[in-house]
């Protein structure tokens, strides 16, 4: 079995921005409908969250490690689960490559402070061998 | 086109340095753009160029610099085309 690890920092003025300049069009090409939901409060979509889950879909491109493959970062969705932990759930080119890689397990966590939101990604694979050649 | 990338590249990339002080082919990940940023970028092209990027060109490679921009819209527009 072999580790791999990966983290991601994000302005959350950028998102907030991004929000503001493209709207419905940035989410819809970045979010999921569940991460806009779980983003979403009674004032309105929080940019920290969505800044945190960016964060959290680059991590974990940094341990697919996806070469010259496309990735749409909505395959990539960071979940809260009902307990308050939030865990990743993969689809399309995501999955596939996090099956050519081996990878059993992924653990996530996000954090936001100071304008910035950081997350980081922890993969346990079968091997190491997986998708060394992208 | 050039230009035009070149335009959507200084409103959308916050690139640390003026985007006229680089060539076609810098890197523009190493000039400074973050992968945050080249999804502004990618959403600047497609509000200005009427396209969408499909899910198999959202990689590193197509945004990593202008020249790389150019031909990707080029392979969208003759798709498009066809």
């Amino acid at each position: 079995m072999a580790l791999r690890v990966g983290i991601d920092l994000v302005s959350v003025d950028t998102v907030r921005e991004s929000v503001s300049e493209h709207g419905e069009h940035y989410l819809a090409r970045v979010y999921t409908e569940r991460e806009v939901r779980d983003c979403t409060t009674p004032a309105g979509l929080d940019p920290e969250r969505l800044a945190a889950r960016f964060a959290a879909k680059e991590a974990t491109l940094k341990v697919l490690r996806p070469g010259d493959v496309g990735v749409p970062w909505f395959e990539i969705e960071a979940l809260r689960s009902a307990d308050g932990w939030v865990g990743l759930e993969l689809a399309g080119a995501a999955a596939k490559l996090a099956e050519e890689a081996g990878i059993t397990e992924l653990a996530l966590s996000i954090t936001h402070e100071g304008g910035f939101a950081s997350a980081a990604v922890v993969a346990s694979c079968a091997s190491e061998t997986g998708n060394q050649d992208r | 086109m050039i230009e035009e990338i070149r335009s959507i590249i200084r409103d959308h990339a916050r690139l640390p340095v003026d985007v006229d002080t680089l060539a076609d082919d810098t890197d523009l990940y190493q000039a400074g753009m973050t992968s945050h940023a080249s999804v502004n970028v990618m959403l600047g092209l497609e509000d200005r160029f009427d396209i969408e990027f499909p899910d198999h060109m959202l990689k590193r490679s197509v945004f990593e610099s202008i020249a790389a921009i150019a031909a990707a819209l080029k392979d969208l527009q003759v798709s498009a085309a066809a």
